[in-house]
């Protein structure tokens, strides 16, 4: 049975905080108040190849960042003021010794629920999940994935080719219940866990798999990204390998909604955003995905693309793109929103520009270039 | 039992690579002293990743994995010998190097 919703009220007009994790660093945009004008500030970190830095919301100055460099292994750097300074986690994520698995980054980072201060999850290449109760100074595998008799199976191995390395990533935890969590992985699928990751279970009912021998299978699917709808954590919207998908819970059979998307433009992307309150309302940012899979924007014109109908119809953004000849796209974690009226919508490219719009994708404006490459956006 | 003393330790020299001189203070050399429970027996790389790890907490781990494997860029040398195998003596009074080894653009 559905669960009650709580609609979230929009944030005052304050500044808005971007955390722009790149291929060498961590810069941060911010705002004034109307949004007209945005600030850079970094590096932090020179060098080191950053995927994720996330502001917990539960304390609004807790910064966590997911780091590693070219040489050495991966580590999660913690802050409590904001990023003035950062100090290393005493125990990063890792595998069991004698497991024969080795992290080789960690990808994503998820603050845990509302109501479980300190607590934080981790996802990572290869795929693995990671908890921390102290705020992200320790982690522990959750041993209900991580040990679980499937997770080979469901992980195509332990080196399964995906480029950069397989993913666990999207973790996104029920507002209303913190046991009740989701995740994805690049490859093995979206999964879906009631008792705090004590176990999982499969959740890919209607996702295509074309690359696969089996075109149905309940695992093995390629996600990019998963996301709550806006006010509505029993409708979950997702951005896969093979197209753009809904799901209404209880329900467990996804429908595929990005078959209204243009054929010249097709329905592959790494992100995708959700409204921070319109529970039919999202973004979606395409990628060529034909041939040998180019992953830029298709045809060098890029463009977010909107549906206020919960993926029925969708129209093109791109008003302050340049019209031709761009050939960047933006990875999974590089786009997202702010939780003002109306919400502002950023993302982050390959080619180490940020762009936002303020007005929910209607008119883009270029906020920084000259970056490396955007691994991931975050607005706080 | 065999007990470890001032007189029975291996001194190691380390040269630290500048990506991990965060973890020294700076610092691109360090000693640590290994103790030894057997003066015929030096200690190996592992005893000394081991030493340095009680010193500058963290660095062990961003050069070793949790299966104990070095990373696929970090190269070690002792006394000049490029070390295939944590498991290499080091003898009192050599040289470790740690190398980043170049790779990628």
């Amino acid at each position: 049975m559905p669960r009650a919703r709580t609609r979230p009220a929009a944030t005052p007009a304050r500044p808005v905080t971007l955390y722009v994790a790149t291929r060498k660093g961590l810069w941060t945009l911010t705002s004034d108040p109307a949004r007209r004008g945005f600030k850079l500030a970094g590096p932090h970190f020179l060098g080191h190849i950053v995927h994720h830095v996330v502001l917990d919301p539960r304390d609004g100055r807790t910064l966590l960042a997911a780091a590693r460099t070219g040489h050495l292994g991966p580590t999660v750097f913690r802050s409590s003021d904001r990023g003035r300074r950062w100090v290393e986690a005493s125990q990063p994520p890792a595998f069991k010794s004698g497991s024969g698995r080795a992290v080789d980054h960690t990808f994503w980072l998820t603050p845990g629920h509302a109501s479980s201060p300190g607590v934080w999850y981790a996802g990572t290449s290869p795929q693995g999940l990671f908890r921390s109760d102290d705020g992200g100074a320790t982690w522990a595998g959750v041993d209900g994935f991580n040990e679980h008799p499937q997770r080979k199976a469901w992980c195509s191995g332990d080196q399964d080719g995906t480029p950069d390395g397989a993913k666990l990533h999207s973790i996104i935890v029920d507002p209303r219940d913190p046991a009740h969590i989701y995740m994805g992985m690049s490859s093995g699928g979206v999964f879906e866990s009631s008792d705090a990751g004590a176990s999982w279970r499969p959740l890919n009912k209607g996702i295509r798999a074309d690359f696969l021998p089996e075109p149905a299978p309940e695992y093995g699917h390629d996600p990019h990204c998963l996301r709550f709808a806006g006010g509505n954590p029993d409708r979950l919207y997702q951005q896969n390998h093979c197209g753009i998908y809904r799901l209404d819970r209880p329900g467990e059979v996804w429908i595929e909604i990005g078959t209204g998307m243009p054929k010249s433009v097709g329905s592959v992307g790494f992100p995708m955003v959700a409204h921070p309150r319109e529970a039919d309302t999202l973004w979606v940012f395409p990628m060529d995905g034909t041939d040998v899979w180019p992953r830029v924007a298709p045809n060098g014109k890029p463009a977010a693309y909107r549906s206020l109908d919960g993926g029925r119809t969708w129209r093109r953004q791109d008003e302050g793109f340049p019209a031709s000849q761009a050939w960047w796209t933006v990875k999974r974690q590089a786009m997202t929103v702010d939780a003002r009226e109306p919400a502002g919508v950023y993302f982050g490219t390959t080619s180490g520009e940020v762009w936002g719009s303020r007005d929910e994708g209607r008119t883009w404006r270029c906020l920084a270039r000259h970056l490396p490459h955007i691994y991931a956006v975050e607005a706080a | 039992m065999a007990k470890a003393s001032a007189e029975a330790a291996a001194v190691v020299r380390v040269r630290i690579p500048s990506p991990l001189r965060s973890y020294t203070g700076g610092d691109d050399e360090v000693t640590v002293a290994i103790p030894l429970l057997a003066p015929e027996n030096p200690p190996s790389l592992t005893a000394v990743l081991a030493a340095l790890e009680g010193r500058f907490r963290g660095l062990r781990f961003r050069i070793v994995d949790e299966q104990g494997r070095l990373r696929p860029h970090i190269r070690l040398f002792v006394g000049g010998t490029l070390a295939t195998d944590l498991g290499a003596p080091v003898p009192s009074g050599s040289e470790v190097m740690i190398v980043a080894a170049l790779s990628g653009g």
